[in-house]
């Protein structure tokens, strides 16, 4: 599907996608369903942006319900066709919606038939069955409510679209992969794609019938590449933290407007606290901040005392990208959490469209409503599957489950088959099959990628000790065999500290000075040259 | 079992079991001091061996010092507050030469500190400035000067540890360097090895005659071989002579990651000589409280034997930072663990560390530390010494980044002997 030019690199396809997001993925693998063959690119890699930075609750569409019953009334369909056709990426928990004294007792008692109007179930607790429940909550609850929340693994829900996609038509997935420009030819098509390898620093030109935008918050920058003004969007930063244990068997939810640190989502042996909500200018440079999880842990200890003596292992941010409606506001909390798909049309386009805003919860009908417009376009009218198709899992695409690396080792037994990453029990064999077969899998892989496909750097550790490991296992494999394998290293943990530095006290701090001594005093990561190109932000 | 509360009474009590705690307690012996050790081993699990005086300054600097004497003069010019603008090159000179003498007569031998730093080999294939290595090492600092033909050796299942990544890394600079991965004797399986399992196979002589005979098989025309340290646990130096005899080559150790063995081996050679030389040595144990009095100082903790209390004229405080618990970093600052000294620290944590891991200034949070006056004695809250009789040394002082400026043996062993010093001078002075 390429071919090497003198100046750059040529692809072609019938539908570029850009954007490795959930979104993205869901358009690609919509559209293979009805065998239409597709190119999805990344400025990064997969999850790059929000779909790796969010809290991972499957809406039951109960944080909606007081505000917004469309959105609401969205989740909980949404919600239900994931739990059916994508069973292994979600963990159907339940949650729990919370109201602790000094709350709205009147938003609190509307609660119930705020949920009836979207047709969500919601079952009224006592605080003291409740708190038999969920023996961390706070004693100061005076109203709790049952609704069907659960949590899903967004990382093996990309990695299943794409696996799927490609195998039902030649799809193909390429990471590091950036749109700089378009090529517009005068009868508002575009006919050239222009694109910058950010790993080679090269050229790519990708020709395409169609051209997707699923930039996430990115998608504003994007259509505007194409000379179009209509996307509008607010981006609204989050941050959240994450627990070195697992805190509550369900999603526990405050009952009141949506605020800082008013979620808790179990995820296997780790909770995720979050999140806040800051409208910033720029993109660029987004990194938690000390005062952000200060903020999340004040209000979260409101329901969940414990989270003041827990230990956290990192810390996360992403951008919301909000679509600004008239009228709205600039309030990110308020905005629509609602999708648009632009057709571009108004702005003298044809085989351009932008699909943004949304959730992560609602990406199948994001995509599915993408798929339609494309495929119509193309003349194609083989109807959506994704409502009714299952999604299949692969070998090379299980490793981002929590646990079942030490399930899949506890089983085999193999003492050959050694752990690499001692935190999370990721072994040798399961990075050779990401190497080998993951999707986006490529010559020597970076760590970042791998750690993208696996647990690999999400224990306690955070990519300390097994980024090493991982390393020095690639070096003996002879995937890595120059300077760049030690790069490799260097990136990873300057990438993962970012995450952990706004939480360093106690037992996290003592494990960054022995990283730090090991790092630099050891092996002189501190003194090596990272700029090669595409080394992160 | 519980016994009777166990009452000590000596001169000087040494808190802390790393590189400063027993750098102290060699000065003191030495002194002719009655001295008592309490402390769990620290980070010394974790030494790569090799005793760093100066690697980098600035410490922003891309090549490694030299000269690092030299890089002291200029080091105490640029950072004024540095624990090292405390004690003289002649001083610290000294403080070395003893420590590596005391620490070579308990069998784990050293090389005589310099006038220039070595380049150290490390497990990945770059090098560290150091102004002492093991004599296990030092060949492999030697074969990289003359660019000999080298193979560096590998073993089946040992996990951190890959000769091509070394090689891969070096072989630009070091044309004659090759890489072989051997299986050690009886751990053919291919599961998971331990370097520390390994050197105390080793100590076994049959087990010596088939590992060289491994060696000799894979060693092609190589002169060197570099092998992960794993050449004994105690005296090394007869370990490695005899597998060089049996194998018939020159053979080095290159650092492991922790826990690696050269810890293990000062460790286990300190806890054994010690007490022999007359220390009073309570091992892996904290100290709990410390109790000031009129005529000294009470410490005391708990064993498995039950309470124990330790009265001294003079206490150093080696208890070192994060890793080792001196310090403690809770969610609005940093304190002193055991007496809660005062400690210099940057307003709050968004100012602890810098954005960027590798920032090659360093991060503030790592130069938080307690003040001390000339004489080595901890400051209190109104900025005067918080007592006669307290000193301290090691990593636990502020004004300095161990880790990045590559200082870390050295701060430990050079303050150590100023605090052994200023302790005795105050001890004479009393008596
Ligand atoms: C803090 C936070 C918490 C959230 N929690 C939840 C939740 O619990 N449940 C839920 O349902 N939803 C949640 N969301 C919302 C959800 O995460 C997003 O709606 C969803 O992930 C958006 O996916 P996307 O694919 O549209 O965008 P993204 O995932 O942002 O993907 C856009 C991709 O485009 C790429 N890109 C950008 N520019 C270019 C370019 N020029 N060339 C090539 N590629 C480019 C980026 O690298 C990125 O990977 C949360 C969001 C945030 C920020
Ligand atoms: C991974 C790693 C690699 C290293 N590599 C090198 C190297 O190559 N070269 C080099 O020069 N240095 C190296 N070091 C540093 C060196 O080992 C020492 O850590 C350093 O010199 C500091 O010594 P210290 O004695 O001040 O502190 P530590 O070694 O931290 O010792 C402090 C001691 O105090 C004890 N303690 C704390 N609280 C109490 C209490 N209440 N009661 C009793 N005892 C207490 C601790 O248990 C510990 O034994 C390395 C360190 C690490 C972690």
């Amino acid at each position: 599907m390429s071919t090497r030019g003198h100046e750059a690199e040529l692809f072609e396809t019938d539908v570029l996608i850009i954007g490795g997001g959930v979104t993205g993925t869901g358009v690609m693998r919509d559209l293979a369903l009805r065998g239409i063959r597709c190119l999805l690119i990344d400025r990064r890699d997969l999850n790059a942006g929000a779909s790796g930075g969010n809290h991972g609750l499957l809406h039951s569409g109960g944080r909606y319900a007081s505000a917004d019953t469309e959105t609401a009334t969205e989740c909980r369909q949404e919600g239900a066709i994931l739990k059916r056709l994508a069973a292994e990426c979600i963990d159907d928990c339940g949650g729990l919606f919370v109201a602790v004294e000094g709350d709205d007792i009147d938003y609190a008692e509307r609660f119930p038939e705020r949920c009836a109007a979207a047709g969500i179930p919601c079952e009224p607790l006592t605080p003291a069955a409740a708190r038999e429940l969920e023996p961390g909550l706070s004693d100061k609850a005076f109203a709790v409510y049952q609704v069907p929340d659960a949590t899903v693994d967004p990382f093996r829900l990309t990695l299943e679209n794409v696996n799927h996609a490609q195998q039902l038509s030649d799809s193909q997935y390429l990471p590091h992969t950036e749109v700089t420009d378009f090529e517009m030819d005068d009868h508002g098509a575009i006919t050239a794609t222009l694109c910058r390898n950010n790993r080679s620093g090269e050229l790519r030109r990708i020709r395409a019938s169609q051209v997707v935008n699923a930039g996430g918050a990115w998608a504003m920058e994007i259509a505007r590449m194409a000379g179009c003004s209509d996307v509008s969007l607010i981006y609204s930063k989050g941050t959240l933290i994450i627990s070195n244990i697992r805190l509550s068997d369900r999603v526990i939810n405050r009952l009141r407007p949506p605020g800082d640190g008013d979620i808790l989502v179990p995820g296997g042996t780790v909770s995720v606290l979050g999140t806040t909500s800051d409208n910033v200018e720029s993109l660029e440079r987004i990194r938690p901040t000390v005062d952000e999880v200060e903020r999340n842990l004040a209000q979260g200890a409101m329901m969940m005392p414990r989270l003041d003596h827990t230990r956290f292992i990192r810390a996360f941010s992403g951008v919301r990208p909000l679509l600004q409606a008239s009228g709205a506001g600039s309030d990110g909390r308020k905005a629509s959490r609602g999708f648009t798909l632009f057709d571009h049309e108004s702005q003298g386009l044809s085989n351009f469209a932008t699909i943004t805003g949304g959730k992560l919860t609602t990406f199948r009908l994001m995509a599915e409503k993408t798929g339609d417009l494309v495929a119509a376009r193309l003349g194609v009218d083989t109807p959506c599957r994704t409502a009714t198709e299952p999604l299949p899992s692969g070998d090379a695409i299980r490793w981002t489950e929590p646990g079942f690396a030490a399930r899949y080792w506890y089983n085999r037994r193999d003492p050959k088959d050694m752990i690499l990453c001692e935190c999370e029990m990721v072994p040798q064999s399961a990075i050779d099959q990401i190497v080998e077969a993951a999707p986006g899998a490529e010559e020597k892989m970076s760590l970042e990628a791998i750690g993208l496909r696996s647990r690999v750097g999400k224990g306690s550790c955070q990519g300390s000790f097994c980024a090493i490991r991982v390393g020095s296992y690639l070096y003996e494999r002879g995937v890595y065999d120059s300077p760049d394998g030690l790069r490799q290293m260097r990136n990873f943990v300057d990438g993962r500290f970012k995450g952990v530095r706004p939480v360093l006290w106690g037992e996290q701090m003592t494990q960054m000075e022995l990283a730090e001594a090991l790092h630099c005093g050891l092996m002189g990561l501190d003194k090596i040259g990272s700029n090669e190109p595409g080394s992160g932000e | 079992m519980q016994q009777k509360p166990r009452a000590y009474e000596v001169q000087l009590a040494v808190i802390g079991s790393g590189l400063a705690g027993f750098a102290a307690s060699i000065f003191a012996l030495e002194r002719g001091l009655s001295t008592a050790q309490v402390g769990n081993t620290g980070a010394v699990a974790y030494t790569t061996g090799y005793l760093d005086l100066l690697g980098y300054h600035p410490v922003t600097g891309q090549q490694m010092l030299h000269d690092p004497w030299q890089g002291l003069e200029t080091l105490r010019r640029d950072e004024p507050g540095h624990p090292y603008a405390l004690i003289r090159n002649d001083e610290i000179a000294d403080a070395f030469h003893l420590f590596t003498r005391a620490v070579s007569d308990m069998g784990v031998n050293y090389s005589a500190p310099g006038e220039n730093n070595l380049a150290a080999l490390t497990p990945s294939g770059t090098f560290k400035p150091t102004l002492s290595v093991p004599l296990t090492m030092l060949p492999g600092v030697e074969a990289h000067r003359r660019a000999a033909r080298t193979r560096i050796v590998d073993i089946l299942g040992l996990k951190g540890f890959s000769a091509r990544e070394v090689v891969a890394n070096l072989q630009d600079s070091w044309p004659g360097l090759s890489a072989v991965t051997i299986n050690f004797p009886g751990m053919e399986s291919g599961s998971q090895v331990y370097p520390e399992v390994m050197a105390r196979a080793l100590q076994v002589p049959a087990e010596r005659e088939l590992f060289a005979q491994q060696l000799r098989e894979v060693a092609g025309d190589a002169e060197y071989l570099g092998l992960p340290a794993i050449m004994g646990i105690h005296e090394p130096d007869a370990v490695h002579n005899d597998l060089e005899r049996l194998s018939g080559l020159r053979l080095f150790e290159i650092p492991t990651m922790p826990p690696a063995v050269a810890g293990i081996r000062l460790r286990e050679a300190f806890e054994q000589i010690f007490p022999e030389r007359g220390l009073l040595l309570i091992p892996q144990q904290k100290v709990d409280r410390v109790t000031p009095e009129a005529d000294g100082t009470t410490l005391r903790l708990k064993d498995s034997y039950g309470d124990v209390s330790i009265h001294a004229q003079a206490v150093i405080l080696a208890t070192g930072r994060f890793l080792s618990g001196g310090l403690e970093a809770l969610r609005d600052g940093v304190r002193e663990a055991l007496l809660n000294l005062p400690v210099t620290q940057p307003e709050g944590r968004e100012a602890w560390y810098r954005e960027r891991y590798f920032d090659p200034r360093g991060h503030l949070v790592n130069r938080a530390g307690i003040e001390i006056d000339p004489q080595f004695r901890p400051l209190g809250r109104d900025g005067k010494p918080a007592s006669k009789r307290l000193f301290a040394a090691g990593v636990i002082l502020a004004h300095q980044d161990w880790i990045r400026q590559r200082c870390g043996a050295g701060i430990a062993i050079a303050s150590a002997y100023k605090a052994v010093e200023s302790a005795a001078a105050m001890l004479t002075r009393q008596t």
